[in-house]
């Protein structure tokens, strides 16, 4: 009955959402903030490490749907190691595929996995919330990044 | 014979099922279950053809022009008015303000009686009220130094009446509860709470948004000095709603808004404020809205309000005990006296990952936190899921609910 939804919830996000990679808290991070999408109430607070202008670590903490989940553990995953740049390209890419523009799906490597949600308007901040608060944090803000 | 009983076997919701054409129709590929009701209810027939036969035949504005449409319109409005009156039991029309929801009622409120707080003087509401009926309460103190204070809820979301009663004293100098919650469906003692705060000549508003539809409102038998609520969550259009006002405290308070209306002589000296009601109603409100209201308590009335809680209590019964099959559910909001809402969170599967699995099933429900933030805090949860039914909801309405439950937590594995 819920075939259809497979293209959304794909397994790769029900994996990611049972176990999430990088899902603690990092005592020794260089920056840490909160994001938070007031309009369902996810909250999630994202630490890194620098080493110079890359990013060494990367983790997150907190409360969200399965697509957000999701979202920030493939996240921490795939921007380990890249400059501060490399991310905010990524981001860029990955914000156009979920709003539905077309994008080199080969650019995105796992993170295609969440190209479903385009389908989903209501469901998009779920998965950029994550994006959205790195973004953030690349840029140095230190107050609490909202959706909205 | 017991002719109580023969109404309650006689709801037939099949026929007023028919009354609502939007629930004809499927999402998805299946048949639409609407279960959002908390939310907005849906408009029956009756007031979708008040609105097409206002704009058809009688617009015009109201109170001002001398011709016939004018009249008409004018009429149309303030017949909605006593409809309203009766519906509530107020004593006159003139105690039924028209505003565009029940948020706009409390900030009405709240905005009329700055002039009577100051610092020291407490407000008191409650841990289940919506955001609707806190921050307004919050920019009254930050305006005049007053405090907001918080009476707590138990774990079954109900109100712990010692701390309630411990928290009234001569300093309380407004009170505001809502009658049932949005997000729990706890229904309040309303009637003991404002008893017990007029021991202390607290004036009191209830927030009556979320129980106007389900149950039968009297305010002079409650002496509440307000009751609000909106008309779109009683199956009237959006942007419609009212305030009940004891005529007192209505002509004490000052104005919300200035502007054409609610003025009776305006020079560049002075200004003399209309009466009440229309002092209150500045601008040309929402004519066709109000007029819809009026529409809505119409069709209300022929089903019956009693008739209507009775059907409902029935489907929230069986939702309750069906939903007890399901390991994974727990409902949040268990108290005793409860209104048609089951909210509820699925263990180790986020709210807004069931709004868009049901939504698949063609089932509308609410995924969020119900602008109840303090309430979700309360119990631990960043959201919940929420089923809320009305007049039309069916018993294999609450079977697909719970089939499409089962569902997801199959897919989720």
């Amino acid at each position: 009955m819920l075939d259809d939804l497979r293209d959304l919830y794909q397994e790769v996000i029900f994996d990611h959402n049972r176990n999430p990679r990088n899902f603690r808290e990092m005592a020794d991070a260089d920056r840490q903030i909160d994001g938070f999408n007031p309009l369902c109430g996810d909250r999630l607070t994202l630490f890194i490490k620098l080493d110079g202008d890359k990013i060494a670590d990367a983790s997150f903490q907190g409360q969200g749907c399965a697509i957000s989940t999701a979202s920030a553990s493939l996240m921490t995953d795939i921007v380990k190691g890249q400059t501060e740049q490399e991310a905010q390209a990524l981001f860029s890419l990955f914000h156009k595929m979920a709003t539905g523009e077309e994008v080199e799906m080969d650019d995105l490597g796992k993170l295609a996995v969440l190209a479903g949600v385009c389908e989903y308007p209501a469901r998009v901040k779920c998965a950029t919330l994550p994006w959205h608060t790195l973004d953030a944090l690349l840029q140095g803000a230190e107050e609490p990044v909202t959706t909205e | 014979m017991n002719q109580t009983v023969e109404k309650a076997v006689a709801y037939d919701v099949e026929r007023i099922r028919q009354d609502f054409p939007v629930l004809n129709q499927e999402i998805r590929g299946k048949q639409l279950v609407y279960l959002d009701n908390a939310a907005t209810s849906q408009k029956p027939k009756a007031v979708i053809d008040s609105i097409v036969h206002y704009y058809e035949n009688d617009n015009a504005n109201i109170h001002r022009g001398v011709h016939t449409l004018s009249e008409r319109a004018t009429l149309s409005y303030e017949n909605a008015r006593k409809t309203v009156r009766d519906f509530l039991n107020a004593n006159t029309e003139k105690e039924i303000v028209f505003t565009r929801g029940a948020t706009e009622a409390i900030n009405l409120v709240a905005n009329g009686i700055a002039k009577d707080l100051s610092a020291g003087d407490e407000i008191l509401i409650t841990a289940m009220e919506h955001h609707s009926n806190i921050v307004p309460w919050q920019m009254l103190c930050e305006k005049t130094g007053a405090e907001l204070k918080v009476a707590p809820i138990n774990d079954k979301g109900e109100l712990i009446w010692d701390a309630f009663e411990a928290l009234v004293s001569n300093k309380t100098k407004f009170a505001a509860v809502s009658h049932m919650s949005n997000a729990l469906g706890t229904i309040n003692p309303i009637k003991q709470m404002i008893d017990l705060l007029h021991q202390f000549d607290v004036p009191v508003l209830i927030d009556g948004a979320q129980a106007i539809p389900h149950i039968a409102v009297d305010v002079q038998a409650l002496d509440c000095e307000f009751y609000v609520f909106s008309g779109h969550k009683l199956y009237a259009p959006t942007g419609s709603g009212a305030l009940y006002g004891k005529m007192e405290q209505l002509e004490h308070m000052a104005p919300y808004q200035g502007g054409g209306d609610m003025i009776s002589i305006v020079t560049f000296e002075n200004t003399v404020y209309n009466k009440v009601p229309y002092k209150f109603e500045a601008g040309t409100p929402n004519i066709v809205g109000t007029i819809g209201l009026g529409a809505a308590i119409d069709y209300i009335n022929t089903v019956g309000i009693d008739a209507i809680a009775v059907h409902e209590k029935s489907l929230l019964e069986y939702a309750t005990e069906q939903s007890k099959k399901i390991d994974k559910l727990r409902i949040i909001g268990t108290a005793d006296n409860k209104g048609a809402i089951l909210s509820f969170v699925l263990d180790g599967i986020h709210p807004h990952d069931i709004g868009t699995m049901m939504d698949h099933q063609g089932i509308a429900v609410r995924a969020g936190h119900h602008c109840a933030m303090p309430v979700m805090d309360f119990f631990g949860v960043p959201a919940t899921a929420r089923a809320s039914f009305a007049m039309y909801n069916t018993h294999q309405e609450v079977d697909a609910l719970m089939a499409g439950i089962e569902n997801l937590i199959e897919m989720f594995g």
